[in-house]
C-alpha cells in the first residue's frame, strides 16, 4: 500500500529546460532527414502517437481518472490534470461547437517552444506536431477516435497557441473473435 | 486464505499474462483454449452486468473467488482466491500501476497487445503475490 501512495504522490519531477532541448533536437534532425515540412510533422505526429498509447496506461495509473462519461469531462481532464501532470501547464478550454464535440485548447504558453524561432524556410512547419499525436494516440486507447491540430501557433505569429479537438467516433469493443 | 491464479488480458481479449501459484484443478483443456473461455465468461458477464458504475467486480462459488479490475483502456486483471479473501480491488489496481505500467509499458521493448516476456514482470509480480497478507495459507 505504502508503495503505491509514496508513488503517486511524488512523480518525478524533471528538468523542464532538457525535455524542451531534446526536443528541439529532435525536430532539427527531422528537418534534416526529411525534404518538406509536410513530412516532418507527419513523423512527429507518428511518434507522438506511440509515445500516447503507452502514456496513457502511465496517466491511469498516476491519477485516480476513470472512464469519462461525455467530451467535455474529456476536455476538463485533459486540461487540467494531463497537461499540469505532464507539462506543467492548464490550458483553457474554449470554443465549444454548438453539437458539443468540438473544442479548443488554448495555451497561454507551450513549454515545447520556449527557445524556438521558426526561420523563413520552414512555414509550414507545426512545431509541436507530436502533441497532436499524443492527444490522438492516448484517447484512442480509451476507445475515442479524435481529430486533433493547431489552429493557431505563437511561433508562426498568431498571438495564442490553440489546438482544436474533434470527437470522431467512439471506437467500439471487440468481440472476441470466433469460438461461439 | 490463499491465491489460485493470475490473468491478465489485453481490450482484444489476448491473454498477456498468467500466472498460479496454489492452483490444485486443471482445466483439462490447452491454456489457450482455457484463456479463450475465461475472456468470453468475462467478456459476458460485463455486458450482463453493465448497469451499475463499477460495472462487475467479482463472483464467488462455494470454492472460489474470482476478483476483476479493468482499466478504462480495457486491460484486465483478474485473480483467483479462496473465499476467506475481501475485496483485492486496490490489489489489482497495483499490481496495474506499479508492475503492468512500469515494467511493460515503459518497457519499450515489450510490445504491447502479445503475450508479456519480461522476465522482470514476472519475478516482480511473484513477489508481489507472495508478500500479499491473504497469500499463504497458514495465516489464515
Amino acid at each position: 500500500m505504502s508503495r503505491q501512495s509514496n508513488r503517486t504522490t511524488d512523480s518525478k519531477k524533471m528538468n523542464s529546460e532538457l525535455f524542451t532541448l531534446t526536443y528541439g533536437a529532435l525536430v532539427t534532425q527531422l528537418c534534416k532527414d526529411y525534404e518538406n515540412d509536410e513530412e516532418v510533422n507527419k513523423q512527429l505526429d507518428k511518434m507522438g502517437y506511440n509515445i500516447g498509447v503507452r502514456l496513457i496506461e502511465d496517466f491511469l495509473a498516476r491519477s485516480s481518472v476513470g472512464r469519462c462519461q461525455d467530451f467535455r469531462e474529456t476536455a476538463d481532464v485533459i486540461a487540467k490534470v494531463a497537461f499540469k501532470m505532464y507539462l506543467g501547464v492548464t490550458p483553457s478550454v474554449t470554443n465549444w461547437s454548438p453539437a458539443g464535440d468540438e473544442f479548443s485548447l488554448i495555451l497561454e504558453s507551450n513549454p515545447l517552444v520556449d527557445f524556438v524561432e521558426l526561420p523563413d524556410n520552414h512555414s509550414n512547419l507545426v512545431y509541436s506536431s507530436l502533441l497532436c499525436g499524443v492527444l490522438k494516440g492516448a484517447l484512442e486507447m480509451v476507445q475515442m477516435a479524435v481529430d486533433v491540430r493547431f489552429a493557431q501557433d505563437t511561433l508562426r505569429g498568431d498571438s495564442v497557441t490553440e489546438i482544436r479537438m474533434k470527437f470522431i467516433k467512439r471506437i467500439e469493443e471487440n468481440v472476441p473473435a470466433g469460438d461461439e | 486464505m490463499t491465491v489460485h491464479n493470475l490473468y491478465i488480458f489485453d481490450r482484444n481479449g489476448t491473454c498477456l499474462h498468467y500466472s498460479e501459484w496454489n492452483r490444485k484443478k486443471q482445466a483439462g483443456i490447452s491454456k489457450e483454449e482455457e484463456y479463450k473461455l475465461m475472456y468470453g465468461m468475462l467478456f459476458s458477464i460485463r455486458s450482463f452486468v453493465n448497469c451499475r458504475k463499477d460495472g462487475f467486480m467479482s463472483f464467488h462459488t462455494s470454492r472460489y473467488k474470482l476478483h476483476y479490475y479493468e482499466t478504462p483502456t480495457g486491460i484486465k486483471l483478474v485473480m483467483n482466491t479462496d473465499l476467506g479473501v475481501q475485496n483485492c480491488r486496490d490489489t489489482l489496481q497495483q499490481i496495474y500501476s506499479t508492475l503492468y505500467v512500469e515494467y511493460i509499458v515503459k518497457n519499450p521493448l515489450c510490445v504491447l497487445g502479445e503475450s508479456l516476456q519480461s522476465d522482470l514482470f514476472n519475478s516482480k509480480l511473484d513477489s508481489f503475490i507472495r508478500a500479499l497478507p491473504f497469500f499463504n495459507i497458514r495465516a489464515a
